[in-house]
């Protein structure tokens, strides 16, 4: 059992911290811890949300005590059973990369001091984990990524990144689920939308899936 | 003019990403809602700094709460946190703003527009809520609904208690953490004794601060986890940021405190140019006044 502390977020939210890692066993963890709370705690938890290594529980205070609140989430943690956790899916996401749906895969090239496929070689060659969903509705907070590719967020944010932009920022990667600001490398784009209210299931990643991008020429890519 | 549809949010879909979103002072809302009759989940419009004109397609009974405008119907005057009638073909308009910053329009029977997750809120950041998650424009019609079941609440249609609206600032309470471990013993001195203004890049996602510089006492940047509202998270500029009802679900900034559920509505009373004030709070202290609040919105002053 990993370490953990509760600590107050306000007076509306318990966090459970973890040990600060990028670590799919802490994670794991936390997605265990989130789905137990989901189902013992009912509505008493107004919204559960799991972060790299945290999971934070809101309540309605004048509702709910918050030192039985903490007892029970502490109770729950600590005989908390991780091989509970459905293993997550494998989600695939077809990419074209760079030209002007990736301009700034020549910026990571240059950091890693390599091709720009090889770049592309190195962002498809792996799996990543979905490790954590949150900022705004589907975007997937995924790692890692090859250290040698894992140029920092760009100095200056750009104003509108378009929805479906694949980009890195260290050792994560994502993909925009709408026209936002944003700071990170943009190396192409997918036609594939993290969130379309108009599908069946209309987020395309959940915490603990894996992501495999595959490479796909421009004539392929057909924006939605 | 930035005029939205709210409720009391869109909660429980914040692990997909979805923003809560909701009214920015949420006092306001349950009491303009009270006062119509409506349960306090009712969607009512958010009317921030300008308010919009208004015409009754149907006969409908309102009232408003919160920031203090000058409200005609027709040329009559109408005033604040009563309820009123508009006949078809009446409008009601928001004129001059004497204090506060936003006031909470309710009719009876609520605004009836498609839910989405559950909730009729627009969530600005996220596009998402009625009329494609955006603020109101001349021309979009909106739709009432049935007659609601409550009957009006006499108390607090005789006696309303009323939000104080803070003038030109406010002094608001802080729970610490839960990162307080990332700022220097100065930085927590200096957020507790310091004047913060509300620069111009504040909106409805959160208030950029401006004042003394916060100390890290190491990096600027933590790995993401959720971000409740009222979080003030410091970025490595020193300079802290109030998140608010339209805040992003999760954030990767250490946040030194969060600020009270009871003085929310106080901070969403606030605007460009007002200022704030710390003050520490235990636990303890936040839900007395959290009981004290809701008691006056129940019409039952302590």
């Amino acid at each position: 059992m990993p370490s953990f502390r509760i600590l107050p977020a306000g007076d509306a939210a318990l966090m459970v911290e973890l040990p600060a890692r990028i670590d799919p066993e802490l994670n794991t963890w936390c997605v265990a811890l989130a789905e137990t709370l989901t189902s013992s705690l009912g509505r008493v938890a107004r919204d559960i949300v799991i972060g790299y290594c945290s999971v934070t529980i809101y309540f309605d205070p004048l509702a709910v005590d918050a030192a039985w609140l903490e007892a029970e989430v502490r109770a729950r943690a600590e005989r908390l059973d991780v091989s509970t956790v459905t293993e997550g899916r494998l989600v695939e996401v077809p990419v074209c990369y760079g030209g002007d749906l990736g301009p700034d895969l020549a910026d990571v090239a240059a950091f890693a001091g390599c091709s720009e496929a090889d770049v592309i070689a190195a962002h498809t060659g792996r799996d990543y984990r979905v490790y954590m969903v949150g900022f705004v509705p589907g975007f997937a907070y995924m790692a890692e990524v090859e250290p040698r590719i894992a140029a920092p967020r760009r100095s200056m944010p750009r104003m509108a990144v378009p929805a479906g932009s694949v980009a890195i920022a260290g050792g994560q990667t994502g993909v925009y689920p709408a026209a936002t600001p944003g700071g990170w490398n943009i190396i192409g784009r997918t036609p594939v939308l993290p969130y379309d209210p108009g599908r069946a299931e209309p987020f395309l990643f959940k915490t603990g899936d894996r992501v495999r991008f595959r490479a796909v020429s421009p004539s392929e890519f057909q924006p939605s | 003019m930035l005029t939205t549809v709210q409720d009391l949010g869109r909660w429980g879909a914040q692990s997909n990403g979805v923003p809560v979103a909701g009214p920015m002072d949420e006092y306001s809302h349950v009491l303009a809602n009270r006062l119509v009759g409506n349960p306090p989940t009712a969607a009512a419009l958010e009317v921030t700094l300008v308010g919009p004109e208004l015409l009754a397609n149907t006969e409908v009974t309102c009232a408003v709460a919160g920031a203090t405008f000058a409200l005609t119907r027709g040329t009559m005057p109408i005033p604040m946190h009563t309820v009123f009638t508009l006949r078809q073909g009446e409008t009601l308009r928001f004129g001059a703003r004497a204090a506060g910053a936003r006031a909470c329009l309710a009719v009876r029977g609520g605004f009836d527009v498609p839910p989405i997750f559950g909730s009729r809120a627009t969530s600005l950041i996220s596009r998402m809520g009625p009329f494609g998650g955006r603020a109101l424009k001349a021309g979009d019609v909106l739709p009432i609904g049935s007659t609601a079941p409550l009957a009006p609440s006499r108390s607090a249609a005789s006696n309303p208690v009323v939000l104080p609206l803070p003038p030109g600032g406010a002094r608001l309470r802080v729970v610490v953490g839960p990162q307080d471990h990332f700022f220097t013993a100065l930085a927590h001195e200096t957020f507790f004794r310091s004047r913060y203004i509300i620069t111009p890049a504040s909106n409805r996602m959160g208030y950029r601060l401006e004042g003394p510089r916060l100390e890290h006492a190491g990096g600027a940047d933590i790995l993401s986890d959720a971000t409740p509202i009222g979080s003030l998270q410091v970025p490595a500029s020193g300079q802290p940021i109030l998140l608010m009802a339209d805040r992003q679900t999760t954030g990767g900034y250490p946040k030194i405190g969060v600020v009270i559920g009871a003085d929310l509505p106080l901070a969403g009373q606030l605007a460009p140019g007002d200022w704030i004030e710390f003050a520490r709070c235990t636990r303890a202290a936040a839900l007395d006044a959290l009981r004290l609040r809701h008691q006056a919105l129940r019409g039952r002053p302590a």
